[in-house]
């Protein structure tokens, strides 16, 4: 009987709330959705995604607003899994009013979500994923504005074998599709430019490193290269350097974050890493950016934030490229005009995407942290700026 | 609680509670039931504010409708006949106006496959498993390295087999699973309880462990990168048509008809698994075979000194719940066409285990309701309330009579971030509530009451039991 | 020889043999400060002994498993280094295991939230010791009223959440069957992990929560104590941010020298450059030379460095130890030796029974909870103290560790949770600093390695090393 009233009420509350509470919303709402991990470890990052997006929207959807469209922002967690991706981008793709979405961090959630949304010619611009399948796959609606690991990687051996002049490197990855991947185009390369190679050890270690530190300290390498996140690599050089570990410490882009001063201390000082987005320094919108995003979060943007103000930006340029001219914005056209950015000017360098959807050239810079404090992270010292074609580009050329 | 039953209330309120139970009345009562499920899912309008508040109560009714016909006191050739109409007909015609419901019917179903599987090791041979993942885990690596594109072994030497070749993975990977569920049960044969739950949740994380780095020396699963593009079962040629005839019948409009004829594929191939898993697991238990897991469950030595082969059953138990668990394994890498060792995690097994356990350890009817609970909890529930406070503050929704806007609710609490915390409090509320699950097993139920002694007189139904008396524990015998 | 669940030898009513001293092996000394102590440096050196045989003989067997790499000399260099690193962290799952086995011995069932109750100490450590250091007179602080502070006030937070936790979601299940407080358990690590989550949220708009030892008067704490081994030692500067405190080269002092006319000494990390580089990441640069050529008597310094084989012995592991250690004799004095013990180890024997005795079984049950939860409180302090960062998601390797630990020891047995912690971290040590050398396996493969070592000792003793053998009763 109990069973019975239970549901009688969910009945009651579901025909109440589909027929009683009808507001429907007008068809001039254009929704942009947005898939990051928002709990979980990983959601440090997810968040600060997230809520660069809602900057973006805040303050860039006033054009649009004078055609006559509303834009709504629906935040999504992926959970850093699959199959949760995979289920969010269902429930994404059924949403007739949803014209684009930005994500993932991950690249094992955004490349199975991504077949689903480019089933449905719905448009996804990458802020983080820099593995090279999300491109690779030539899917039509899939688009990054971040880099590949497959040229930030050997940028950064390039760096620690001529700059900085080191004949042995131990290599750490975080066991992710990111950091493996990263960590394995640089160690190619590294080994391509004769660098002997101590160790390539993958760990999922977040906090006690003791064990992981005595072959690494008993080998002593010259430079250590970590192919992760922050959060991880912060806690490392901690420990590492209280171990006695007196080398070079170079990271890939997962680096770039304040976070890593904050966790690593002194020892971030003198830290080199590669970074896809371009230093406050220098991008005198990423600085105002940075104190935006401060001024409306309380916090500091994280990595790929920047990006993904980026992305949200092209494509709120895309869907106005299509409802200029008064027609109805469709998918279709949408996704087309994303693929069709040329020249647009972000927080992290110029745009223009190949047929592949990655960026034509692709800016990589090589930074070195110069202060343990947290608040000077945008002052890192820029030791090269590197330009470099995507694959696409370059088999072309 | 007080019900209406517990107090002495008027005799027509009685008799209209007689009059409900004739055979008539419930049946109409269940009909109506299912068609008002039916005619809200449909009548859902996607553009309202309150979409996403009305799906949560909607969709989650139009599921447990096969449960509840399959509760009914209805004539069984009735109930067979509303079931099969509304899985092999309704769910379809629902699922081409939002495939979102046939993506989560996919996934109900994978997941109740794989909690039936569990409930075999768990439920009825009383083997606490941790890490059941890693056989679903076997199952699909098994279909992935031998289709995906990605520089493994198998694509460098050119081992990869067509797409049809998914029918026979499919029993290579009830093979293969129950191999390594016999490998992992030998030697663990002669652990009880919680060792072998340790171990088995070992067993679990080596099995991803193993997964993510076994691209060293031979690329054999991609490690960490994950295996993409995953061979799909071919298409059948009528499948489209098919889709296409029933979006005309009902004048659906479909956007990309041969997605959603995969997706509806893929719902069927779910349901077939689920069907044969069912059959299986219901001629299981009523076999000798289920006896003897029974009598292992409730008690070991007595179950030897009966004559019961212990061996040979804890290995039948281990090996036949790995088997379900390798061919949905197969389904799910096919359906996903992209697998890494992350979709592999303890936290998968545990859900699982929740599933088995809220929905009733022991019953398949149960397992199968908590499957559905779990699951739409996970991915239906939780997310469209998410859905609902965003939609809310994107308005800039007032509650009306405390007068607070939504949009002053702090961004850290979010209610899309704390997805598990709800989840956590469910199972915590459910198990203090009632512990025998949702659907609890009549036997399980009697041993349950066992165990606590002389309150084992309540009614099932209610409350919070009585912080029970010390009960004697099965003691160490030490001396 | 039978002993009871919560029984370690040395116990009331464990039948001394006859042997040496019979004297003193009656006193209150012996069985709560010596034999334990005793037992404890057995276990350690037992685990490290035969862990060190381990490696030898493999690396007889396989001398050179890689190019340049002779497997013997490797395990020499590391061997201080991991052994250290293995005593540390195997207190650790000690005292989180002891949570686990104490709960399992009076109840019978495993808390799987334990490790939550491990984070939350962990984070409330991090609370204290923020908010003393923002107070700005941490330095004020005496060293060991310091540690004892947020360590104490870990135990408590830990240990009060744990008798809740119990309280709440615990007792109404008494009596069912095993699989579902299990569930519970499960269901209360996801609100723990996530109100911490929250709360961290709420107050700090973050939760990777950096224990303030950053802080400049906490020099005692974050410089190492330099264990010199074979004669050599580099020291007094700084390098790299390992700090050294006199130079010996080959047995001659060379403390005192100066760069470009600046002592050494005065070249901390941070700030200093010499040539537009900084002291930091090895970048010393005098009039051009890189450090590698930089020669000190005569040496380069690298070579040095290199020749002298320093282990730096973090003061944070010292205080793993040392607490652990402490910890340790306290719960025997008070399981064994007090009349509140024995209404533990009455409860854990037979509940009724205990009752009819006039023991408040409940009672006993929350105090049990407490102190499993203190001591998890305590491994979390301390454990955060030691690597500097943790978060709410921090718990669940440690926890499954020490639950490994805890089984591997016997579940029910707190000397074999201490024993298993040991050797789980001992194992952990070594397997991380071996692995490396075989690059088929690597370091990824050392819980794989470590979780059949547990399958291994299962099988030929299904009840864990020191677990008595549980006859059913029919």
């Amino acid at each position: 009987m109990r069973k019975m009233r239970f549901l009688l009420l969910l009945v009651v509350i579901s025909v109440a709330l589909t027929a009683g509470f009808a507001q429907a919303q007008s068809p001039t709402v254009i929704k942009i959705a947005s898939q990051t991990p928002l709990s979980g470890p990983q959601s440090v990052l997810g968040i600060s995604m997230r809520n660069a997006v809602e900057l973006a929207i805040e303050q860039l959807s006033g054009p649009l607003a004078e055609l006559g469209y509303t834009i709504e922002y629906v935040p999504f967690d992926d959970q850093a899994t699959p199959a949760v991706g995979v289920s969010n981008a269902q429930i994404i793709v059924n949403d007739p009013a949803i014209m684009g979405v930005i994500g993932h961090l991950n690249s094992g959630v955004a490349i199975p979500a991504s077949e689903v949304y480019n089933d449905n010619n719905l448009v996804m611009i990458s802020p983080a994923n820099t593995n090279p399948l999300i491109t690779d796959r030539g899917l039509p609606t899939v688009n990054r504005v971040c880099g590949r690991d497959d040229l930030q990687g050997p940028t950064g051996a390039r760096f620690v074998a001529e700059e900085l002049g080191v004949e042995t490197v131990y290599i750490l990855h975080d066991t992710t599709a990111y950091g493996q991947g990263v960590a394995e185009f640089f160690r190619q390369e590294a080994e391509a430019l004769g660098l002997t190679v101590l160790g390539f050890e993958g760990t999922e270690e977040m906090s006690n490193f003791d064990g992981i530190l005595q072959p690494i300290l008993a080998q002593e390498p010259e430079a250590i290269y970590f192919g992760g996140i922050y959060s991880q690599m912060g806690v490392f050089l901690r420990q590492a350097r209280a171990a006695g570990f007196d080398g070079y410490f170079v990271g890939p882009d997962g680096t770039d974050s304040s976070e890593f001063a904050e966790l690593a201390g002194d020892a971030a000082i003198g830290t080199y890493y590669t970074s896809v987005a371009g230093p406050a320094s220098i991008y005198p919108n990423a600085a105002q950016f940075i104190e935006d995003y401060t001024a409306r979060f309380e916090v500091p943007p994280q990595p790929f934030a920047a990006q993904s103000y980026d992305a949200t930006a092209i494509l709120l340029l895309a869907i106005e490229k299509v409802v200029a001219d008064g027609t109805a914005p469709t998918r279709e056209a949408i996704a087309e005009a994303v693929r069709a950015t040329e020249g647009y000017e972000g927080l992290t360098g110029t745009i223009t995407f190949d047929d592949n959807g990655d960026p034509e050239v692709g800016l990589y810079y090589v930074l070195r942290v110069v202060s343990a404090d947290p608040a000077e992270w945008s002052n890192n010292e820029l030791l090269a700026t590197l330009e470099i074609p995507s694959p696409l580009m370059m088999a072309g050329m | 609680m007080t019900t209406a039953s517990a107090s002495p209330s008027t005799n027509s309120w009685s008799a209209f509670r007689t009059w409900l139970t004739q055979p008539l009345v419930m049946g109409a009562m269940v009909i109506g039931y299912v068609a008002l499920s039916i005619l809200i899912l449909i009548s859902l309008d996607r553009t309202s504010l309150w979409y996403p508040a009305a799906n949560i109560c909607a969709f989650p009714l139009f599921v447990l409708s096969p449960i509840i016909v399959l509760l009914s006191p209805l004539p069984a050739r009735l109930k067979l006949t509303i079931m099969l109409a509304l899985i092999v007909v309704v769910t379809p015609i629902i699922g081409l106006t939002n495939t979102t419901y046939l993506e989560l019917a996919i996934q109900i179903s994978i997941f109740a496959g794989l909690a039936l599987g569990l409930n075999i090791v768990v439920g009825f041979a009383g083997l606490l498993d941790l890490g059941y993942i890693a056989f679903f885990a076997v199952g699909a690596y098994l279909w992935a390295m031998f289709t995906s594109p990605a520089p493994t072994i198998f694509q460098i030497n050119g081992w990869l087999v067509p797409d049809w070749a998914f029918f026979i993975f499919l029993i290579i990977g009830v093979v293969l699973a129950g191999i390594v569920g016999i490998m992992l049960g030998l030697p663990v044969l002669r652990l009880r309880g919680d060792y072998l739950a340790i171990v088995t949740l070992g067993f679990g994380e080596m099995i991803k462990i193993i997964a993510r780095n076994a691209d060293q020396p031979a690329n054999l699963t991609n490690g960490a990168q994950g295996l993409h593009g995953i061979g799909r079962p071919p298409l059948p040629g009528f499948a489209v048509d098919f889709t296409n005839g029933l979006s005309g019948l009902f004048s659906i409009p479909l956007s990309n008809p041969e997605t959603v004829a995969r997706q509806l594929m893929f719902y069927f191939l779910g349901i077939g698994i689920l069907f044969i898993v069912i059959l299986v697991a219901r001629r299981l238990e009523d076999s000798a075979i289920g006896r003897a897991w029974t009598a292992i469950r409730e008690d070991e030595t007595a179950a030897i000194a009966m004559g019961v082969p212990l061996v040979r059953m804890k290995l039948m138990a281990f090996a036949s719940g790995a088997s379900f668990a390798g061919a949905i394994g197969v389904l799910f890498a096919a359906k996903q066409t992209f697998i890494d060792p992350k979709s592999f995690e303890l936290m998968q097994s545990i859900t699982i285990l929740a599933m088995v356990i809220v929905g009733g350890i022991g019953g398949i009817r149960g397992v199968l309701l908590g499957a559905i609970v779990v699951t739409l909890l996970d991915l239906h529930i939780l997310k469209n309330l998410s859905l609902q406070l965003n939609a809310l503050r994107n308005v800039n929704f007032v509650i009306p009579i405390i007068d607070y806007p939504i949009r002053n609710w702090p961004s850290q609490l979010e209610p899309s971030k704390y997805q598990p915390f709800v989840f956590g409090l469910i199972l915590v509320i459910m198990m203090i509530f009632r512990p025998a699950g949702l659907l609890p097993e009549p036997r399980r139920k009697m041993e349950l009451m066992e165990a606590r002694g002389e309150d084992s007189g309540d009614d099932d139904d209610t409350d919070m039991p009585a912080p029970a008396a010390p009960k004697r524990q099965p003691a160490p015998s030490g001396d | 020889m039978t002993s009871q669940t919560l029984t370690p030898p040395g116990a009331a009513g464990y039948t001394v043999s006859k042997g040496l001293l019979p004297a003193l092996r009656a006193t209150w000394v012996y069985r709560f400060v010596l034999f334990p102590i005793g037992q404890i440096l057995v276990f350690i050196a037992a685990a490290a002994v035969v862990m060190t045989i381990l490696s030898y003989i493999l690396a007889f067997f396989v001398p050179e498993p890689r190019a340049n790499i002779v497997l013997a000399d490797q395990i020499a260099k590391q061997l201080p280094g991991m052994i250290i690193s293995g005593i540390s962290i195997g207190f650790v799952y000690s005292m989180v295991a002891l949570g686990y086995t104490l709960v399992y011995g009076v109840l019978k069932f495993i808390n799987f939230a334990h490790s939550e109750i491990f984070m939350i100490g962990s984070v409330a450590g991090f609370e204290v010791m923020t908010r003393i250091s923002a107070s700005g007179a941490i330095g004020a602080w005496n060293p060991v009223i310091l540690i004892l502070v947020i360590v104490v006030t870990a135990m408590l937070i830990s240990g009060l959440v744990a008798v809740v936790v119990e309280r709440v979601a615990y007792r109404p299940l008494r009596g069912a069957p095993r699989l579902v407080p299990l569930i519970t358990a499960i269901g209360v690590s996801f609100v723990l992990i996530d109100s911490t989550r929250g709360l961290m949220a709420i107050t700090r708009n973050d939760f990777n929560l950096t224990y303030p030892t950053n802080d400049p008067a906490l020099t005692w704490l974050t410089t190492p104590i330099n264990v010199v081994i074979n004669g050599a030692s580099v020291g007094g500067f700084n390098i790299g941010g390992t700090a050294y405190t006199t130079i010996i080269a080959d047995s001659a002092e060379v403390s005192g020298f100066e760069i470009s006319g600046t002592p050494i000494s005065e070249y901390y990390y941070g700030g200093v450059t010499i040539g537009g580089r900084d002291l930091r990441a090895n970048q010393i640069e005098v009039n051009g030379a890189r450090p590698d050529e930089i020669l000190i008597a005569g040496q380069n310094l690298r070579d040095i460095q290199r020749a002298a084989n320093v282990v730096n012995v973090r003061v944070t592991s010292m205080i793993i130890v040392i607490s652990a250690v402490l910890m340790l004799l306290a719960l025997n004095y008070f399981v064994n030796g007090t009349k509140m013990g024995r209404g533990i180890r009455a409860v854990s024997q037979d509940q009724s029974t205990a009752g009819l005795m006039g023991v408040n079984v409940n009672r006993m049950i929350s105090l049990t909870f407490f102190i499993g939860g203190a001591f998890g409180g305590a491994a979390g302090a301390l454990f955060g103290l030691n690597v500097g960062t943790v978060t709410p998601y921090v718990g669940f390797i440690p926890g499954l560790k020490a639950f490994t630990a805890a089984v591997l020891g016997g579940i029910g047995n707190v000397t074999g949770a201490l024993l298993g912690g040991l050797t789980l971290g001992m194992v952990e040590s070594f397997l991380n600093g071996i692995l490396v050398y075989f690059p088929a396996f690597g370091q990824r493969y050392t819980d794989v390695f470590a979780f059949s070592v547990l399958i291994l000792i299962l099988i030929f003793r299904p009840s864990g090393i020191l677990g008595e053998r549980v006859d059913e009763k029919v």
